[in-house]
């Protein structure tokens, strides 16, 4: 094929993408080494000053990135559990197959912040239907979203009900894709169903389950839309994020330079721990 | 043991559908509510456990300055924004995929799959991280709070998922398609353009819709990036529920917002039932 037909193909879309992040990323790390703020709003330099900051004297930032890692890594395990069962249920024939895919994926089509209003009047102390419906159980009022550890398990619930479609369809996507020769093999051994799953649908599933735990891990550790809304971070700072806590330093305290440096050391740390992740889950996953 | 698996199965496969469906139930009586039967006790069915109202929706409609909450221009705003963005990215995406699926590209250490992680990385990067310089950058070129500026961050979103597709789809599509077209006297750009394109509809519909949905359910970008001029849904029913808003209007707004991409569930389970996906979404 003739050379240059290539870049004319590839260029528009590279150049286009390129051009509109580098200015982002450049200015990100310049930014990140000037005292920025509301005083002072302007592109100074003072060298690492920002970084010594943030990693001897600002416990709230490493607080708030634990906390993300424990958010998104339960939400992720459990939408993976729940997608991949609800995957495996509507694989084969079973009654209202299609309609209850079709329900399976409506909640990612929905706006989170939109759906999270919603579910702040769901878990509404006083006026939601949870707690009311709990009361005539006699379950005492729950605190959904005033109890620091409670508001937590909110969080997850409701991302939970958001993203695991998103699990689901992927899941599916991959059973419907596989060879039918092995599935074939196993009746004719008359494996149980439950050894069919461990040793045939398993393993076939593994790459495909690796692509994507990694591709939620990705968009669960963006979390900051359905905290926004449900918490705005609280009670204190009980469901604060990194997203979050970049968000107040830089857009309400105005602390730009700051910000700019803890978004830096956040994207270099994600990058990192995703890739370790990714190699860690292939050799768990894929035997031989 | 066959019997307590199917019993199992249908168990959670109903309390799962109760989940998903419940916050959409509660929304839909919410809307119809008045005054007393929300703040008084909590309510469920209309008329029996209250007298329902068209109250909630009526709002909608109305003008701000008559009370109402002013939903229709955010509603254009965000087709606007969601269709240009995705159209865009499609068209540069399914180029570049394209080119990655089928040329080799070198240059030092950069392989095809370092290009395509390249692309798809990008939705690595955290919203909040690109926010602060995109605020700059788009005040400095007087983009700031206007539909153009969001349609520029949004191709930043978009592209990568419609590579990610594409590359994936096109890898599919037999080489011998394009190398025939080009024995048979076609140049480049006419065999993917009459052969190749009107063989990958299903992937264009696919990452269409994946485009579409990642655009409307944007809300960080809208939120730091306009402010007055510019208003898209998300952005405005969150306004609503900070301010004094009434739930029934909220639920109400809440509800009218959702809607359209619900057509989109029926449109990608088509294709997931069809086999479309599973190669799409490898």
């Amino acid at each position: 094929m003739n050379f240059k037909h290539k870049f004319i193909f590839l260029f528009p879309g590279l150049f286009v993408l390129i051009g509109i992040l580098i200015f982002p990323i450049i200015f990100t790390i310049r930014l990140s080494l000037s005292g920025w703020n509301s005083y002072t709003p302007e592109m100074n330099f003072i060298g690492i000053t920002n970084y010594i900051r943030l990693f001897t004297d600002d416990p709230r930032f490493w607080e708030s990135f634990f906390r993300l890692s424990f958010l998104s890594v339960t939400t992720v395990i459990l939408q993976y559990v729940i997608g991949f069962s609800l995957a495996l249920m509507v694989w084969r024939e079973i009654k209202f197959k299609r309609f209850f895919r079709v329900i399976f994926l409506i909640p990612m089509m929905t706006t989170p912040v939109i759906m999270t209003v919603i579910w702040r009047t769901f878990f509404h102390e006083s006026l939601g239907p949870v707690n009311d419906l709990l009361g005539n159980i006699g379950v005492k009022p729950i605190l959904w979203l005033s109890d620091p550890v409670i508001a937590k398990f909110t969080v997850i619930i409701v991302e939970v009900w958001q993203w695991t479609p998103f699990m689901f369809l992927l899941l599916l996507a991959g059973l419907l894709s596989l060879p039918k020769e092995p599935f074939l093999a196993a009746a004719i051994d008359g494996a149980s169903p439950f050894r069919k799953f461990v040793y045939v649908t398993f393993p076939l599933m593994a790459p495909i389950s690796i692509g994507a735990i990694i591709i939620r891990l990705i968009e669960a550790s963006k979390i900051m839309d359905t905290v926004f809304v449900l918490t705005s971070g609280g009670p204190g700072t009980a469901t604060e994020t990194s997203s979050f806590y970049i968000y107040i330093k830089g857009l309400r305290e105005f602390q730009m330079g700051y910000a700019a440096t803890l978004s830096f050391t956040y994207l270099v740390i994600m990058i990192i721990s995703l890739t370790i992740i990714a190699k860690v889950l292939t050799k768990l996953m894929i035997k031989e | 043991m066959h019997k307590i698996y199917t019993f199992l199965k249908y168990t959670f496969i109903t309390l799962w559908t109760v989940f998903i469906v419940a916050p959409f139930l509660w929304a839909i009586s919410t809307s119809f509510k008045d005054f007393q039967s929300v703040n008084s006790k909590v309510t469920y069915i209309p008329w029996l456990d209250f007298e329902p109202t068209l109250e909630g929706w009526r709002v909608l409609v109305k003008s701000p300055a008559r009370g109402g909450v002013d939903i229709v221009e955010p509603y254009f705003n965000s087709i606007f924004v969601t269709c240009t963005a995705s159209l865009i990215s499609i068209i540069l995406g399914t180029l570049a995929a394209y080119a990655l699926s089928r040329f080799t590209f070198k240059a030092g250490f950069v392989r095809n799959n370092d290009i395509t992680f390249f692309f798809i990385s990008q939705r690595i990067m955290p919203p909040i991280v690109l926010s602060i310089p995109f605020f700059i950058f788009l005040s400095t070129i007087g983009l700031l709070d206007s539909l153009l500026g969001l349609v520029v961050v949004y191709i930043v979103l978009l592209m990568p998922i419609a590579v990610w597709i594409m590359v994936d789809f096109f890898n599919r599509v037999p080489k011998e398609l394009d190398e025939t077209a080009l024995i048979d006297g076609c140049n480049p750009y006419q065999a993917f353009y009459k052969v190749v394109l009107p063989n990958s509809i299903p992937g264009l519909i696919v990452a269409g819709m994946f485009c579409i949905i990642f655009g409307w359910i944007d809300f960080f970008f809208a939120f730091i990036l306009t402010f007055t001029e510019v208003q898209l849904l998300p952005v405005k029913v969150v306004a609503l529920n900070s301010s004094i808003t009434p739930w029934w209007s909220l639920s109400a707004s809440a509800l009218i917002s959702v809607a359209p991409l619900i057509i989109v569930a029926f449109v990608v389970e088509r294709y997931l039932s069809k086999g479309n996906l599973s190669g799409a979404l490898k």
